[in-house]
């Protein structure tokens, strides 16, 4: 088949891996969405400047306070964290018992406020951002040259899903979180803060979306519109994974990383539609999405 | 959306007082641009600043002249800018239409302006049908086409030992003319183009792309693109090792803000053609610093191009007494000398083409950089005769 189509095998490898690391991505934002779309049925608009948010978070605490990658892949996501709680207090707990439009309506408004805000006081052009000493230069996989940091993204994304899928998925706080979501008014005659933990997992699903962006500032320009590239692919995504299904959102974000580096190949004028397109025969076929559960 | 401040000088004059002038000729420009999308930071509200500048330097006041300047955000889209353009010249009164960066808009706009007998004074835009398939007698292209900038740097490049270039292309009309004005040049230097692909637009991941163009064999990958695509691109081919491993960069089409943004660290030694660099001589750095003071940012080279053809149109308005008729206008500048304080010597050829120097630079290494803003080394120049297309004879307007 690879003589076919003229692509030697090690080419594709090549273009597998590099899927993989975009998919990482796709991954970890489409986790993020996942978990407030399944624990608080809300769908966040505002995730891809969030995201951004992240980035821009970096470079201000690198270039404000000195601060540098390593913290800031901590505290970054800290800080939009916060942000994202004052969002969810002042505003989308306002919001719980409308329908579903009226979040993704006001986090679509919030997305485009927080954008317009950053490029007011940043302008379009972006900011530089290097890559950390530690994670510079790469190794010769002898297929293709792999850079150390993208082997780290991979790592540090598969890891965080990881983690989050265990937490949600099989501790007993994660239980929780599912109970209330099920029930909130039983769950909370148990004692348990049902708002308080509402709130926090509003904040967790947001500060994924920071930790993506700090991940992205090394090799993506950090530049205000980086989210609102991303984020309709990474709504594809949680699509085509099923609304809500975290499991879904994780192995179809890599899955979707790797179609989309292959179709860099093979057709690259398509490859930034084939994720749609994917998506258009998904919701024909099987609505609830991959990992869905039958609506 | 259509921001409308209006710098009346003959107002200001009024309200102190100063006689009225013997002449009185009114003017009202449009700036016309992208104030928020990926163009913003090159055209955008500089552009504006720059304008108005030169209506300062021109001392309209002073002869008798009332300039107002109003400014819209075209958004890159041919109808918004289309519809803003016959507002602007239909009911608003507008006499010249200024910067008008991405082909598309502009090549509307130049239409427009024909019908409308307005002026075209084009800057920010490179597609080189302005003045060639689409040429209007009302049209001046001042700053850049992408046929001038593929032979400063296709030229150069080719002829210091880079004979095999793969182009990743953004995939759409700009893209694809600046591949083809290139491809024309690197083989009249005896180069060959060994591959290509056609990016989507626009694009955040270049790595699948430049591992095709890695794995050609190329001795150069051309750039043709823009923005932040060409940022990306940069910064992502210096990450996996292409540039270190001996292929060259040819960035295509690229601003000194796009540098600023990439920083020293990851552009140092790409090669670039402008037409403008704001550390060029005493006047340059003279403009540049008061561009900076009001803007908070070194001007690019469109925006210079606002404010060098905004100051030779007013003269030409000046010299014709009236700025109702656009092409009599038009046909004043092309009659004109123009020896400009940012572009030098520029010559207005009869199909609306400015004929200026054009430089090609090489950007400065972490180490070499003093500042900021210090980001050029300039390796050589190139006449305009030398840099932009010849004429065709159906756009010489001097025989119409």
């Amino acid at each position: 088949m690879f003589e076919l189509l003229g692509i030697p095998p090690q080419v594709l490898l090549g273009q597998i891996l590099l899927g993989l690391i975009n998919g990482s991505f796709y991954a970890v934002l489409s986790l993020g969405l996942a978990v407030i779309f399944g624990l608080l049925n809300i769908i966040n608009f505002a995730h891809g400047a969030l995201y951004m948010a992240g980035a821009f978070v970096a470079w201000m605490l690198l270039h404000y306070l000195g601060i540098g990658y390593w913290p800031a892949l901590i505290l970054a996501p800290l800080i939009v964290g916060a942000f994202g709680i004052l969002m969810e207090r002042t505003m989308l707990s306002r919001l719980y018992h409308l329908d579903h439009l009226y979040g993704l309506l006001l986090t679509f408004g919030l997305a485009l406020i927080i954008q317009g805000l950053f490029r007011n006081y940043y302008g379009i052009s972006g900011l530089a951002y290097q890559i950390p000493d530690l994670l510079s230069g790469g190794q010769n996989l002898g297929f293709m040259y792999l850079p150390n940091y993208r082997a780290w993204v991979v790592i540090a994304s598969v890891l965080v899903c990881f983690s989050t899928w265990f937490m949600i998925e099989k501790t007993r706080l994660g239980a929780y979180l599912r109970a209330a979501t099920e029930n909130p008014t039983l769950v909370g005659a148990f004692g348990i803060n049902v708002p308080l933990m509402i709130m926090l997992t509003y904040g967790f699903g947001v500060a994924l979306a920071g930790f993506a962006g700090v991940l992205a500032a090394p090799i993506y320009s950090v530049n205000p519109t980086m989210g609102e590239q991303l984020i309709i692919v990474v709504f594809a995504v949680v699509v085509i994974g099923g609304m809500g299904s975290i499991m879904g959102a994780i192995v179809t974000g890599y899955m979707l990383g790797i179609i989309e580096g292959l179709t860099r190949v093979f057709y690259p004028e398509g490859s930034a539609v084939v994720i749609f397109v994917i998506m258009a025969i998904v919701l024909m076929i099987k609505p609830e999405g991959l990992f869905g559960r039958p609506v | 959306m259509i921001n409308k401040f209006a710098i009346s000088t003959l107002a200001l004059a009024a309200m102190t007082g100063a006689p009225a002038m013997a002449q009185d000729i009114s003017v009202k420009l449009g700036v016309l641009n992208d104030r928020s999308g990926i163009y913003a930071d090159l055209s955008g509200e500089g552009s504006v600043v720059a304008a108005r500048m030169a209506v300062e330097d021109f001392k309209a006041a002073d002869k008798g002249m009332t300039v107002e300047i109003v400014s819209a955000d075209h958004q890159n889209k041919p109808d918004v800018g289309s519809n803003i353009a016959r507002q602007w010249y239909d009911v608003d009164g507008v006499n010249a239409i200024l910067d008008i960066p991405t082909s598309s808009v502009a090549l509307a706009v130049a239409n427009i302006t024909h019908e409308a007998n307005g002026v075209m004074l084009n800057s920010g835009a490179g597609s080189t049908s302005l003045t060639r398939e689409q040429c209007r007698p009302t049209t001046v292209h001042w700053t850049y086409d992408t046929a001038a900038l593929a032979n400063g740097t296709g030229a150069a490049m080719t002829n210091a030992g880079g004979k095999k270039w793969f182009f990743l292309t953004a995939d759409y009309a700009f893209g694809h003319s600046l591949e083809e004005n290139t491809t024309a040049v690197v083989e009249a230097n005896g180069g060959e183009v060994v591959g290509q692909v056609n990016v989507p637009f626009p694009a955040q991941d270049f790595s699948s792309f430049l591992l095709q163009a890695q794995g050609s064999g190329a001795d150069v990958i051309g750039l043709a693109n823009a923005g932040g695509d060409t940022v990306n691109a940069i910064k992502q081919a210096s990450e996996f090792g292409i540039t270190q491993a001996g292929q060259k960069l040819a960035a295509l089409l690229m601003f000194a803000n796009d540098v600023h943004a990439l920083g020293p660290q990851t552009a140092q030694g790409l090669s670039l053609t402008e037409a403008f660099y704001w550390d060029q001589n005493d006047g340059t750095r003279e403009f540049s610093q008061r561009f900076m003071d009001t803007h908070g940012s070194m001007p690019s080279m469109v925006q210079a191009g606002v404010y060098s053809a905004t100051l030779a149109y007013l003269e030409a308005v000046q010299t014709v007494g009236s700025a109702e008729d656009g092409k009599a206008v038009v046909d004043q500048m092309k009659a004109m000398d123009i020896d400009d304080a940012l572009f030098g010597k520029v010559t207005i050829r009869a199909d609306g083409r400015a004929l200026h120097d054009m430089y090609l630079f090489e950007v400065k290494t972490a180490e070499e950089s003093t500042g900021e803003w210090d980001l050029y080394n300039q390796i050589s120049s190139v006449t305009g005769e030398e840099a932009f297309l010849p004429m065709l004879d159906e756009c010489d307007f001097s025989k119409q």
